[in-house]
């Protein structure tokens, strides 16, 4: 079973469709419990960072988070569930991450436009089982205003440029997040998802 | 490279497209979801519904058009058409659609904009923006209410605001162009796109694929968004985007 953390950033539904047609079982659920018994998890979101972060907290799914990533289970964390990870981000002031992965999230400059939205490549710099068979520069959608700058480098999966060159996914042992969103990627996205499922 | 889009638009009624695809060799051309799933195949990058059935009674209907696509199609989409209040955002939000677009109701009530984008984040909020020249000018003013009334709104004016207020798109229709094929309004888009920095979605006046390069690299429109030249199947998707990859824009494909 794959927990898909509900913590009322966002709809998960096209995140919980996209795994099953990609054969997994899931279950959208804000119960610590069922996070724990599950096999593997996913953190999705979109919204403000320091609304999830505070809604994380409210529904005392801290813990069950970092316990999830020190068990070993797979972990997928996608846009603000990528972000949510890292020690800081900027948005609407400093606020804290989980701190999972060292680093900080930073706002894109005005001299592009934000957000960035639409189909961008990935550029792949780490190999690993959930990009398998994904062929570099690949086409995946993104839409966000903010991305990680990771201080360990080691952790980033793939760059994308957008004026320059960001952390668009990111992985380290059982943690693998994007920026992008591979339940809107049409083809590429699920397969990303079924690797997810089947290879982990 | 960030790639343009291309985004067919699907006018729904009552649940059932419009304006018929004629060419398609589908059971159902009239069915939404079928639609929808086709443009994927077809390398769509989006897709927008426009619900021009206007009453109250089929928000319910489009809403379980929007779930069933969701559950089959996964690339994002847009339903814009009578959307007014946060609540018919949240109902399209939660049934699976990645952004609403709103038209009238943001002119009416710009705190919408304002109130929506803080609660459901930019990333999911359109403005649509039905433009049409002032005469005598290079002026354009904004229209509601499918182009009916106008609004004594400045564009320009307009986009700059509804930035301000949270949007994170904007569909920009031109109403001198929409229906003529002679091509996209490009002095409207180009005032647009450089006057705010947010994605522009051009529409209106598509009637071949050197329109699509041109608004492109003239005015530089983000995304093209087209009805008819794909429905009736002048053009594939795919054909328009190989037209545009050789002519130097980058596309996904």
């Amino acid at each position: 079973m794959i927990a898909i953390i509900n913590y009322g950033m966002g709809n998960l539904r096209s995140v919980q469709k996209a795994i099953e047609k990609v054969g997994g079982e899931t279950i959208i659920t804000s119960d610590p419990e069922v996070i724990r018994k599950a096999d593997k998890v996913v953190l999705p979101g979109v919204g403000a960072f320091f609304d999830a972060i505070e809604n994380l907290k409210s529904n005392n799914l801290v813990e069950v988070i970092k316990e999830t990533i020190d068990s070993g289970k797979p972990f997928l964390g996608i846009c603000l569930g990528l972000h949510l990870l890292f020690t800081e981000s900027e948005e609407d002031g400093l606020h804290k991450g989980l701190d999972i992965l060292k680093g900080r999230v930073v706002r894109f400059s005005d001299e592009v436009k934000v957000p960035h939205m639409g189909w961008n490549q990935i550029e792949i710099k780490n190999d690993n089982l959930i990009l398998e068979n994904i062929p570099d520069n690949s086409y995946f959608y993104f839409v966000h205003s903010y991305y990680p700058v990771p201080e360990d480098k080691d952790v980033i999966a793939t760059t994308t440029d957008y004026g320059m060159e960001f952390a668009s996914s990111v992985s380290r042992d059982n943690i693998f997040a994007t920026q992008f969103h591979p339940e809107k990627s049409s083809d590429l996205g699920l397969k990303i998802l079924k690797n997810f499922v089947s290879k982990l | 490279m960030l790639a343009k889009r291309i985004i067919p638009c699907l006018d729904v009624h009552r649940g059932r497209v419009v304006k018929g695809v004629k060419f398609l060799n589908l059971k159902d051309a009239g069915d939404p979801v079928e639609l929808a799933s086709f443009y994927n195949k077809e390398f769509a990058d989006e897709l927008v519904f426009l619900d021009i059935t206007a009453s109250h009674e089929a928000r319910n209907i489009m809403i379980d058009v929007v779930r069933r696509t969701s559950e089959q199609v996964f690339i994002p989409f847009t339903v814009g058409g009578g959307i007014r209040t946060l609540e018919d955002i949240k109902l399209m939000l939660e049934g699976g659609a990645d952004k609403v677009s709103l038209n009238s109701a943001a002119v009416k009530n710009p705190e919408l904009v304002r109130e929506s984008s803080r609660k459901f984040g930019s990333q999911c909020i359109v403005v649509a923006v039905d433009a049409k020249k002032i005469a005598g000018s290079e002026r354009w003013e904004v229209y509601i209410n499918g182009g009916r009334i106008p609004t004594g709104l400045d564009v320009i004016e307009w986009v700059k605001k509804v930035k301000e207020l949270g949007a994170g798109e904007i569909l920009l229709t031109s109403m001198d162009t929409d229906g003529t094929k002679d091509g996209y309004d490009i002095p409207l888009t180009k005032a647009v796109t450089e006057a705010v920095n947010l994605p522009v979605i051009a529409s209106g006046g598509a009637g071949n694929l050197q329109h699509l390069v041109d608004v492109i690299k003239e005015a530089d429109a983000d995304a093209v968004l087209a009805a008819s030249i794909f429905h009736y199947g002048e053009y594939s998707i795919i054909q328009a985007k190989e037209f545009l990859k050789n002519n130097g824009i980058s596309v996904r494909s």
